[in-house]
């Protein structure tokens, strides 16, 4: 009696889990690439990852963190490339062995943005230092990514050049989170945040917020493309990620990055060779 | 602002594509997996603690009563740390895929079930323990008819481990990697459209995941009602 | 008649058993003996210990003081079957409930069923095997427990009040089949509080009040001539219109 019951339940499970298993059995060839929550949310991928899949029949499945966590998925063997921005921990990271190399592929910009208010006057400021000194000047409310993200890192590097610790202040916000998330956080409460333009052009929920302050070269945001070291992780699949690396430093590859818009806005700009 | 982040989030749910649906099917397939595998494990394991006579029982049932809350990405972290290529089972290669998700799930889902049938077999035992002992039924022949007895009172079991899968998203995050078209479900999903300040997405997404889990238990609810009228 | 069934569980000897949990007295120092055949009933007002006698027969309880003794063989792990007064109905099919105390035998599917099918019809459940067991009505309940005691063919079978609650009618279908029970072998030892029932049933009857057994005496005599003082109160008030002793 108990006994059927269960041969009747077994019957169907082994179908059941065979069926939740097969679909990552695909047979086309794929590469694990660990990438920032910037690029994902900037809606790069879901432009270019289509066009190479066609050419080249591979398909790239993204894992989204902050530069910091996918340097660290690439050091466990986890990823078989990374496109990160970060570019003393990407030289670090190839420098340790981790990576083979890695190769200029694109950059866009970070920009400031806050309330249309402005209650610190960032606008006015001089060069994107100034704004981050006007900020703390006047105690208003900054949203700091705090998960070691590649914009983590570059908000750090300005308030070393303004000569500020915010770690603590009450008027410094750790989110800890992604790049999005931050500004949800920044929208909700009307304060000022540190993004890379990817994002915050595809960005939909910004309430008040407006872009303060760009443009000045320190802005400059670089992504570079690193092939995880097969020597490391012997399972890395390195023709298929080499494949990869080359075609976004290829004409084709340049070609698609440079085709991704928002609203005729260009987000991404391909390195010079 | 609510308000037209829900109306737009209606218009959107006329709108789904293909691409929703596979979103949709994915976390079906994923946390349907999971709770298969806390069925076999967790009520069966629920059932023994309930039955068995061992030192430090109480100790057990606190423990799994606490597992209940056991925090998702904690869970993930595990299964990743578990998984990684530079874990011990890094071998397998599991790491972003559905499996590697149905496994976090699976670690998620069994204590809150054998909670659930600890204390439902529990009281099943209380009254049948002395006949099925003059019957000399072996412990574990106790354990499988009193599971079976108890399987209509256990599919509240079952729908609470499919409500907990279903809804989490720390775990499925962490080793699956919300990877579009491959490791993307519903709750992650809902993640990164909140992330892209896509809000009235993000909520048609939750509309649907709501409707899906209403419509298992309004199911469950029917099959239980049918089955007590039938089994009493 | 079945080679696995212990030759020797009589006569069971029963001396001195005491059950006192956390020191209250429920069994006083038992001492009965019974003989390898018949139908003995156990009579005696509410708390008498007469379920619990039946329990520590059936090892449910472990007594602090005094001995069972099975023939001349050890404490049998099979052959010795209870009937609870309200037996445990599993939410199945009659059919199931029925064939249930097969399960640990190891017996095939196929063969548990037949067995069942053959037996439910003896105790008129024939056309009952495919209905929820929880469905039944008191007297099909009570049939269908004797039938899955029956079914393990036990040399000893225990029964605690069959019939309590039940309507004449129902109550005769039970002793009936108590009676082709006992015609198959079985030696029954059964609790009642029904007096025309131990009249009809019983060839002998022991009388227990306070955790004692006050008298183990033939029916016949029993009735006609109670040895015990506490019997006799005890007929007195069940049967008023027969003062007469």
């Amino acid at each position: 009696m108990a006994h059927d019951f269960l041969k009747r339940i077994r019957r169907g499970i082994a179908g059941l889990i065979l069926a939740s298993v097969m679909p990552c059995a695909s047979a086309a060839e794929s590469i694990v690439l660990a990438s920032t929550t910037s690029t994902e949310q900037s809606g790069l991928f879901d432009h270019i990852l289509p066009i190479f899949e066609k050419a080249s029949g591979i398909s790239v499945k993204v894992v989204a963190l902050g530069t910091g966590q996918a340097l660290d998925v690439g050091r466990r063997g986890d990823a078989d490339a990374l496109l990160v921005h970060d570019r003393a921990a990407e030289d670090k990271f190839v420098a340790e062995g981790y990576g083979s190399y890695r190769r200029d592929v694109m950059y866009n910009d970070f920009v400031i943005v806050g309330p249309g208010a402005d209650p610190a006057a960032v606008k006015g400021a001089a060069d994107a230092t100034g704004a981050f000194g006007r900020i703390a000047g006047k105690g208003a409310v900054f949203i700091s990514r705090a998960d070691k993200s590649g914009t983590h890192a570059a908000e750090m590097r300005f308030w070393k050049a303004a000569e500020i610790d915010p770690v603590g202040q009450g008027w410094y916000k750790e989110a800890g989170t992604g790049m999005g998330p931050t500004l949800n956080m920044a929208a909700g409460v009307d304060g000022y945040t540190l993004s890379d333009r990817g994002t915050w052009a595809n960005f939909k929920n910004r309430q008040n917020l407006t872009i303060l302050h760009a443009g000045d070269p320190k802005l400059f945001n670089p992504y570079g493309a690193i092939l995880v070291n097969p020597d490391k992780h012997p399972h890395v699949k390195k023709a298929a990620a080499e494949r990869f690396i080359d075609w976004l430093t290829s004409d084709a590859g340049r070609e698609a990055i440079a085709s991704y818009r928002i609203g005729g806005e260009q987000l991404f700009f391909p390195s010079k060779r | 602002m609510l308000a037209a982040t829900f109306s737009d989030a209606l218009a959107l749910l006329a709108t789904f594509d293909h691409r929703v649906a596979e979103i949709v099917g994915l976390s079906l397939r994923v946390s349907g997996g999971a709770v298969v595998l806390g069925t076999l494990i967790g009520l069966p394991l629920g059932a023994c603690i309930a039955v068995g006579r061992f030192p430090g029982k109480a100790a057990v049932s606190v423990l799994i009563n606490g597992l209940m809350g056991l925090p998702s990405v904690v869970v993930g972290v595990v299964v990743y740390l578990l998984l990684s290529r530079s874990g011990p089972l890094g071998g397998l290669g599991l790491l972003y895929t559905p499996p590697a998700m149905i496994v976090a799930q699976t670690l998620l889902v069994v204590p809150l079930m054998a909670a659930i049938a600890r204390q439902v077999v529990e009281d099943a035992w209380q009254r049948y323990a002395e006949e099925l002992a003059v019957m000399r039924f072996s412990w574990w022949q106790s354990v499988t008819t009193l599971l079976y007895d108890c399987r209509h009172s256990l599919l509240v079991a079952v729908l609470a481990g499919l409500g907990r899968a279903m809804s989490e998203v720390g775990a499925v995050m962490i080793v699956g990697g919300n990877i579009d078209r491959a490791t993307r479900v519903m709750t992650t999903a809902i993640a990164l459209e909140t992330s892209k300040g896509d809000l009235p997405l993000a909520i048609a997404l939750g509309i649907v995941l709501i409707l899906i889990i209403l419509a298992l238990n309004a199911l469950a609810f029917g099959l239980r009602r049918w089955a007590t009228r039938r089994f009493g | 008649m079945n080679s696995t069934r212990p030759a020797s569980l009589f006569p069971l000897r029963i001396r001195g058993l005491r059950y006192a949990p956390d020191g209250r007295e429920v069994l006083g120092g038992i001492d009965l003996e019974l003989g390898d055949e018949g139908i003995t009933l156990m009579l005696g007002p509410n708390g008498a210990g007469k379920s619990m006698l039946l329990r520590a027969l059936c090892g449910l309880l472990e007594p602090c003081s005094g001995e069972i003794i099975w023939g001349d063989g050890p404490r049998p792990t099979q052959g010795v079957m209870l009937v609870f007064q309200q037996p445990m109905m599993l939410r199945a099919s009659v059919l199931e409930n029925a064939v249930l105390g097969l399960r640990p035998a190891g017996l095939r599917r196929a063969e548990r069923r037949a067995r069942g099918m053959a037996m439910l019809a003896r105790v008129g459940l024939a056309d009952r095997v495919a209905d929820s067991a929880r469905q039944l009505s008191g007297g099909e309940r009570q049939r269908l427990a004797l039938a899955r005691a029956w079914l393990t063919r036990p040399r000893l079978l225990l029964l605690d009040e069959p019939t309590a609650s039940l309507d004449p009618t129902a109550t005769a279908q039970v002793e009936r089949i108590i009676r082709e029970i006992r015609t198959d072998g079985t030696r029954i030892l059964m609790v009642t509080h029904n007096l025309g029932q131990a009249t009809r049933l019983a060839d002998d009857i022991v009388f227990m009040a306070a955790g004692r057994v006050c008298e183990h005496t033939p029916a016949q005599r029993f009735f006609s001539r109670p040895q015990s003082e506490e019997a006799r109160r005890f007929i007195q008030g069940e049967l008023p219109w027969r003062m007469t002793f």
